[in-house]
C-alpha cells in the first residue's frame, strides 16, 4: 500500500503569555511614547530582556508516515502534543516548520457537535453540522435514515436540539460524524461520552469504518480502545515521537511512562458522603512498590461510612497493557459485618503476573450509583523474588497471571 | 536526520494530494477550496436566517418595524424639525429609501466584523475556508433586504397612487449592481475589522460608532444636491453616496448622480474588497493559535 500520510520533520511553536489582548490605544500610546524618546508606558517590568514573549515548542521536530488503510493510536500524556499534532493535519492550524503530505480526502473530528446550533431541530442540524465536517448534501440525505438510526433519537428528529438531554445531543453529534466517509478519518478523545451502552456501539462502528480500509488517526487516553482499533502506535512526549511500533509495544511504554508507584493511598479532602480513609498494600516481608510474585498481597480498604450502611468496597486492577487482570468486590467475602469499616482483600500468589499495575476503588450501594470512584488509587509492580528470579526472567513470562498459579504435576 | 533540510529539493509531490505548509504568501487565498464548500455557504445563510427568526418573539415582523420606526423618527428629527430638504419628494419615502440600502450595507458590515470572534470555537475546532462565513452574512441579509424592500416598494406605490410626485424609471434595473457594491463595500471592511479585532478587542466597540458616523457621511438624511457642488466630489469618495443617489434617482426620480460617479464607487468597493480578503485570508491561518 502507498502513503497516506507523510509527516516531515513538523514542529509548532506557541508563543506563551497574554497575546493579542492588547488594546488599539495602548499600542498607539506606546508607539506615541517611543517615538518621543520615552519609556513604553505598556512595557512589563524586564520585557525587554525577553525579547518578544517566550516561545514554547509544542512539537519539535515530529517524523513519521502512514500507509493507506493503517489504523494508528497516537498516544501521549496530557500536554503531549497530541491534539496540535491533529490540528495541523486537519488544517487548523499551521506548522511553524515542516511538511505534511496527504493523499485523499480528509476529515477531522476533535469535538462532537462543532457548530450545532440550539434553535435548529436534529434534522435542520445533522445537515448543518455534517456540511462544516466536510459532507456534502446529497451525501448526507443518502445517509439521513442511517444517522438517525445510530442516534436512536427518531422521535425527536423535529425538536430543537436545545430541548434534548445531553446524551442525546452527543448521540446525535457522533452519529454524523461516524458517517462521513473519508479517506482519511483524524479523531481526537471524542469517544469518552455518551453512556457505557453508546461508547461500546461506537467503538464498534469504528472498528467497522476501520475494516472498511480507511486510514485512521486516533487520539485516546481509553488503552482499551486504542488496543482494540490500532494496529500501530505512536507515542508522543514533549512534542517529540518517542515510539513508533506495534501498539502493545507502544502502550506498554506509554504506562511504564507514566508509572510512578504508590503502595499507599490517604484521602485528601474528607467529603459528607462515604469516602475511602485510606487504601494500602502491604506484603510480609515488608516491601515499598514493589511486591514478590510468590507471597499473598494484602489490599486493606480503611472507608468513612458517614452513616450510610451496607457499603460495598470493589476493585479493579488493570496491567500495564490496560486489561482488567481482576474486577472484585467484598460482596464474595465469606461473612461480611454490614457495619464494617475495613475491607481487606488477599491477592493470592501468582494472582498477578509479574509486570506494573493499576489499581482502581470504587466505594458503593448496591446497584446505586458510586459514592468514591478512585482511578489508579494505587500503583505497584510484581515482579519475582528469590530463586526464581535467578533463574528467569520476568518478560519471559507473557500471561496476565502468574504462571505459579496452575499447578503442575 | 539531516535528510530533510532541504525541503524544497526537486523531490515529486504531485502525487499528494495536499501538502501542508508553514508559509502561505499574502495573495493566496484558496478559491478552489470555497468553490467546495459552497453548500456550506448555504447551510450558515439557512442556520442564520433560521435562527435568528425562531429567537426573536416578532419574528419576520421585526424586519418590517426596524425601518419603518427609523423612517418615523427620520421623518419627525429631520424633516419636521430640522426641516432639511428632500428634493421634493414625500419625507418618508425619501428616508424609508435611504434607510433601507443603508441597513443592508450597515449589517453586512457589523455582521461580517465578528465572524473571528464569534466564531472562535468552530475555527478552534475544525477546517472549512474562513471566507465561507463572511460570504454567507452577506447572502443572509439580502433575505432581510428584500422583505424591506419590498416594505418599501409598498410605501412607494401607497405614494404613487396618491399622485406623489415620484417616477420610478428603467433605471430600477440597476439594482443588482446597486447590490453588489453594497455587499462588496460591507464585506470588504467587515474583513479588515474582523481581522483587526484578533489584534485589538477594543476596536469592536469602534464599529457601532463608525457605522453611525459613516451614515451620516452618506446621503441617508439629506439628499446631495443639498451640497454645495464644489464639494460634491469629496463626499462621493464614499461609495454609499452615489448607491444611494442611483437608487433614488431610480426608484424616486430624483437625485443628482452622476455615471463616473458611480464607477468611482465600484472601483473603490473593489479595492475595500481586495483589501478585506487580503487581511482577512493572512489573518486566518494563525488566528486559531491566539484564542
Ligand atoms: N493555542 C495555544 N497557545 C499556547 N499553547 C498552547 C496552545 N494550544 C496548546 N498549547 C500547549 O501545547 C501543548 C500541547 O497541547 P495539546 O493540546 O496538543 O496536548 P495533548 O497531547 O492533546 O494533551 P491532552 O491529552 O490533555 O489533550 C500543551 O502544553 C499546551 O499547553
Ligand atoms: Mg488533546
Amino acid at each position: 500500500m502507498s502513503a497516506a500520510i507523510r509527516v516531515e520533520n513538523v514542529s509548532k511553536r506557541y508563543r506563551l503569555g497574554v497575546i493579542n489582548r492588547r488594546m488599539l490605544y495602548q499600542d498607539l500610546q506606546s508607539r506615541w511614547a517611543r517615538w518621543r524618546g520615552q519609556e513604553d508606558p505598556h512595557s512589563k517590568v524586564g520585557e525587554k530582556l525577553r525579547g518578544n514573549g517566550e516561545n514554547f515548542w509544542a512539537l519539535d521536530g515530529i517524523n513519521f508516515e502512514i500507509r493507506a488503510g493503517e489504523v494508528i493510536g497516537l498516544i501521549g500524556g496530557n500536554g503531549a502534543g497530541k491534539s496540535t499534532l491533529l490540528k495541523i493535519l486537519s488544517r487548523i492550524t499551521s506548522p511553524t516548520k515542516g511538511r505534511v503530505c496527504l493523499k485523499g480526502s480528509v476529515a477531522s473530528l476533535l469535538e462532537v457537535g462543532t457548530g450545532f446550533h440550539p434553535e435548529l431541530t436534529g434534522h435542520e442540524n445533522i445537515f448543518l453540522n455534517g456540511t462544516i465536517l466536510g459532507m456534502r448534501q446529497s451525501e448526507i440525505r443518502r445517509k439521513f435514515d442511517q444517522i438517525v438510526d445510530f442516534a436512536e433519537v427518531e422521535q425527536f428528529i423535529d425538536t430543537p436540539v436545545k430541548r434534548y438531554s445531553s446524551g442525546m445531543y452527543v448521540r446525535l453529534a457522533f452519529a454524523v460524524a461516524a458517517h462521513l466517509s473519508p479517506e482519511i478519518l483524524i479523531i481526537d478523545e471524542v469517544l469518552a461520552v455518551g453512556d457505557a451502552r453508546f461508547q461500546e456501539k461506537c467503538l464498534g462502528k469504528m472498528e467497522s469504518i476501520a475494516g472498511e480500509g480507511r486510514t485512521i488517526l486516533f487520539v485516546s487516553h481509553n488503552m482499551g480502545a486504542i488496543r482494540a482499533l490500532c494496529s500501530r502506535g505512536i507515542l508522543l512526549r514533549e512534542g517529540r515521537v518517542v515510539m513508533d511500533g506495534s501498539i502493545d509495544e507502544t502502550i506498554t511504554a506509554y504506562i511504564g511512562d507514566n508509572f510512578a508507584s504508590a503502595s499507599s493511598y490517604e484521602a485528601k479532602e474528607r467529603p459528607a458522603s462515604p469516602h475511602f480513609e485510606r487504601i494500602t498494600a502491604t506484603q510480609e516481608p515488608a516491601a515499598q512498590g514493589t511486591f514478590s510474585i510468590g507471597q499473598p498481597l494484602v489490599v486493606t480498604f480503611e472507608t468513612n461510612p458517614c452513616g450510610k450502611k451496607d457499603l460495598t468496597v470493589g476493585l479493579v486492577i488493570r496491567n500495564s497493557q490496560g486489561v482488567w487482570v481482576q474486577h472484585s468486590s467484598d460482596e464474595f467475602a465469606a461473612a461480611k459485618d454490614p457495619l464494617a469499616t475495613v475491607s481487606r482483600c488477599i491477592i493470592p500468589p501468582h494472582a498477578l503476573g509479574p509486570g506494573k499495575y493499576h489499581l482502581d476503588a470504587l466505594l458503593a450501594k448496591r446497584n446505586e450509583e458510586a459514592y468514591e470512584h478512585l482511578v489508579n488509587a494505587l500503583s505497584f509492580e510484581i515482579a519475582f523474588d528469590g530463586a526464581m528470579a535467578a533463574r528467569t526472567h520476568a518478560a519471559d513470562w507473557k500471561g496476565a497471571c502468574g504462571p505459579g498459579l496452575l499447578l503442575w504435576e | 536526520m539531516n535528510d530533510t533540510a532541504t525541503p524544497d529539493a526537486p523531490e515529486d509531490l504531485s502525487q499528494w494530494s495536499k501538502v501542508i505548509t508553514p508559509q502561505r504568501g499574502w495573495l493566496d487565498v484558496r478559491w478552489r477550496d470555497l468553490w467546495q464548500y459552497r453548500d456550506l455557504i448555504y447551510m450558515f445563510v439557512r442556520r442564520d436566517f433560521v435562527g435568528t427568526y425562531k429567537q426573536t418573539v416578532l419574528g419576520p415582523l421585526w424586519f418590517f418595524l426596524q425601518p419603518l420606526f427609523t423612517t418615523i423618527v427620520f421623518t419627525i428629527v429631520f424633516g419636521r424639525i430640522a426641516k432639511i430638504s428632500t428634493d421634493s419628494v414625500p419625507p418618508p419615502l425619501f428616508y424609508l429609501s435611504g434607510v433601507v440600502m443603508w441597513q443592508y450595507f450597515a449589517d453586512c458590515l457589523q455582521k461580517t466584523s465578528t465572524t473571528f470572534t464569534a466564531n472562535a470555537d468552530i475555527f478552534g475546532k475544525v477546517y472549512f475556508p474562513r471566507l465561507v462565513l463572511p460570504i454567507s452574512t452577506v447572502i443572509t441579509n439580502l433575505i432581510t433586504f428584500a422583505i424591506q424592500f419590498s416594505l418599501f416598494l409598498g410605501v412607494l406605490v401607497f405614494f404613487k397612487l396618491q399622485g406623489a410626485p415620484v417616477f420610478p424609471n428603467f433605471r430600477m434595473a440597476i439594482l443588482p449592481l446597486l447590490l453588489v457594491m453594497m455587499a462588496a463595500l460591507g464585506l470588504g471592511v467587515g474583513c479588515l475589522v474582523s481581522a483587526l479585532t484578533t489584534r485589538y478587542r477594543d476596536l469592536s466597540v469602534a464599529v457601532g460608532f463608525g457605522v453611525q458616523l459613516w451614515m451620516y457621511g452618506s446621503t441617508v438624511v439629506y439628499p446631495l444636491s443639498e451640497i454645495a457642488p464644489e464639494w460634491r466630489w469629496l463626499l462621493v469618495l464614499n461609495p454609499m453616496v452615489p448607491i444611494i443617489e442611483a437608487f433614488r434617482f431610480a426608484f424616486l426620480g430624483s437625485g443628482v448622480v452622476e455615471i463616473w460617479q458611480l464607477a468611482m464607487g465600484a472601483g473603490v468597493c473593489v479595492l475595500v474588497l481586495l483589501g478585506g480578503i487580503i487581511t482577512f485570508n493572512h489573518v486566518e491561518k494563525t488566528f486559531s493559535d491566539t484564542i
